[in-house]
């Protein structure tokens, strides 16, 4: 059919700077598009920040004497407690982007944006900033109001914000699981099961809320090598200083040094980026 | 002769032992409305699908404006425009917001994605609810923001998917003014319906699916004479008597008829001479002292359609608006051609 051969003039070549230009710009378009719905479903914003506030008071107040006795005298609980609080706060923050997903998958939003001209990553890559974002506003929050009821830092403020960007960057590692779960399982409800299902034992069974020096022989090992405990530990050195890394090992167990909990921690954060970017961009591709 | 809008050979899309699309050609020309017409799990969704670049085909091949869907599916992006089946709107957004997102998307400007964004507001008079969200719209104005969505980047090629599914009758007559003022604008429109009215009012070209095929092809006025203009619908108000008024008026239309055995129907296709045939019905109908609940001629129906091209009517217990592959699956098994 010599006919459909017309010609292809319709989009001149790109150079790599041009298109580069246009993805940003597309990625910026879905993030600015994704953070006003959450600014226009606030009850969506204030339930997910509540939660991690309840856990705050829960943990400090209802467990926390209890907890003291297990912790060195140097250690107020708030503080042992917080960092493993950032790191659950943005997990479960994270989760948001599966829901986010599936939810315009239904809704055949997702038809509609592969059908445009483009970027092909920018679905996703808007979806997990925009989630982001709100994980930096939470995380700014917790800390505040962590304040309030006797949170302190003890290593200066450099090594904190290093710190919180750590646990937000936990946020940003989950939300790629999350975009993943999010194509894959298609429906709202079926992305909140599963997600939560899948980060419970990550966050649960790990040095993030108490000292995982009393866990059994099995759950111990687990810990160890869990990200959750040494995205936790990373956050606790840096906040908590010497304080911590001087502690008895009987109390908090043997604690590593920065460099290598720095180490550990990137090696996990860019270990799921590496696993789920690419899964979560040829779910998109297929769906 | 100029080069065909969409042209596909022998597409296959096939979801495991479900053949979607089964060997589907297909030639559209420049600006006209080509009507894919069919009942749920024809396969209609699928190839809009493959069409639109959101799928690939297991076999064939497919162009559309010039370009393969395939190899060329990125420039292709630029020049055609999708409304599914779902109203696929940001409902947090407001109407304006979701028009200014799609051209941004397009890469226009921000001044030019705002103006197409009123512009296509005021055409689909949605001006007075630009700022509110469209979850506040009614079903028909969420249609008309999704339609006003695929018109922003100026598709040359555009693909409506079920454009009136769902819609209650004011705004389905509303849709399908404006579905005729896009032809007037110079694009080609590509729309899928089980509707044959619709069919019919809006396209110039038919294309009938059923199972994966293209089982008949033409304009309104082409299929309609195979189908034979007006159908003859009997209801008997006893269920014994079908088998015997069925006898009584199968021999009048130019080729047989069909028995509801539920319903107590039956349906003849009278071709023009409607009543004359009619009279000739009541007639034979009395002389054999069957009651009926009902008699009359009405427009054929897709079901009637289907009827004359495969033999089985069109099944509309799977009118769920599912994907196609799904209903698809569910009409196995009843086939009896």
């Amino acid at each position: 059919m010599s006919a459909t051969t017309t010609t292809t003039t319709a989009t001149p070549a790109m150079t790599s700077g041009e298109r580069l230009r246009l993805t940003v710009s597309d990625w910026r378009t879905l993030t600015k598009r994704n953070l006003l719905t959450y600014i226009r479903k606030p009850d969506l914003l204030v339930f997910s920040t509540i939660q991690p506030v309840m856990f705050v008071l829960l943990f400090v107040y209802v467990w926390g004497g209890a907890m003291q006795r297990s912790l060195p005298s140097t250690i107020s609980y708030v503080d042992f407690l917080m960092p493993g609080i950032f790191v659950q706060t943005a997990i479960f923050g994270a989760l948001q982007t599966g829901v986010g997903l599936a939810d315009d998958l239904q809704k055949g939003l997702i038809d509609r944006f592969r059908s445009l001209p483009m970027a092909r990553s920018a679905v996703l890559a808007g979806r997990t900033a925009s989630d982001t974002f709100v994980i930096v506003f939470q995380v700014i929050l917790m800390t505040v109001v962590a304040y309030l009821v006797g949170y302190r830092l003890h290593d200066g403020l450099a090594r904190a914000l290093l710190g919180f960007v750590g646990a937000v960057s936990v946020g940003y590692a989950f939300t790629w699981l999350a975009a993943f779960a999010g194509l894959s399982l298609k429906t709202v409800e079926a992305v909140q099961a599963a997600t939560f299902t899948l980060v419970f034992p990550f966050v649960f069974a790990s040095s993030a809320f108490v000292p995982d020096t009393q866990f059994p022989g099995w759950l111990r090992a687990w810990s160890h090598v869990n990200p959750v405990s040494i995205w936790s530990e990373t956050i606790r050195v840096l906040t908590l200083g010497d304080r911590f890394t001087h502690a008895p090992a009987a109390l908090v167990g043997h604690v590593p040094s920065l460099e290598v909990l720095l180490l550990e921690s990137s090696a996990w954060f860019f270990g799921f980026l590496l696993v789920f970017v690419p899964l979560g961009v040829r779910v998109y591709r297929k769906t | 002769m100029d080069a065909p809008a969409i042209l596909v050979e022998g597409l296959k899309k096939w979801y495991g032992e479900v053949k979607a699309v089964d060997g589907v050609d297909l030639q559209v020309q420049p600006q006209i409305v080509f009507g894919l017409l069919g009942p749920n799990g024809a396969g209609k969704t699928t190839i809009v699908r493959i069409l639109t670049t959101l799928l690939h085909p297991d076999a064939g091949r497919a162009m559309v404006a010039g370009y393969d869907v395939v190899r060329e599916a990125e420039p292709l992006r630029h020049v055609i425009g999708l409304a599914g089946q779902s109203a696929a709107v940001d409902e947090n957004l407001t109407g304006l917001e979701n028009l200014e997102m799609v051209g941004r998307l397009y890469h226009l400007p921000a001044a030019e994605a705002r103006s197409r964004a009123e512009n296509v507001l005021e055409r689909f008079e949605l001006t007075d609810a630009a700022h509110r969200t469209a979850k506040t719209y009614s079903g028909g104005m969420r249609r008309r923001l999704d339609l006003g969505a695929s018109l922003v980047g100026r598709p040359r090629i555009l693909f409506l998917d079920e454009p009136t599914t769902g819609l209650d009758p004011r705004s389905r007559l509303e849709m399908w003014d404006i579905i005729r003022e896009l032809v007037h604008d110079g694009t080609t429109l590509m729309l899928t319906t089980q509707y044959l009215e619709e069919a019919d009012r809006l396209c110039d070209q038919i294309a009938v699916i059923d199972n994966g095929h293209v089982i008949a092809e033409g304009t309104a006025d082409e299929l309609k004479l195979r189908i034979g203009g007006e159908v003859l619908a009997i209801r008997v108000t006893d269920r014994s008597m079908v088998g015997a008024a069925a006898g009584a008026v199968f021999g009048l239309g130019p080729g047989g008829g069909n028995v509801d055995n539920t319903t107590c129907e039956i349906t003849v296709p009278v071709g023009s001479d409607g009543p004359g045939i009619l009279t000739e019905a009541v007639r034979r109908l009395d002389a054999e002292k069957i009651r009926l609940a009902d008699i009359g001629l009405r427009r054929p129906s897709l079901d009637d359609v289907f009827l004359v091209l495969t033999g089985h009517t069109a099944d509309r217990s799977v009118d769920d608006g599912e994907g196609d592959q799904t209903s698809g699956k569910r009409r196995r098994g009843r086939k009896d051609r």
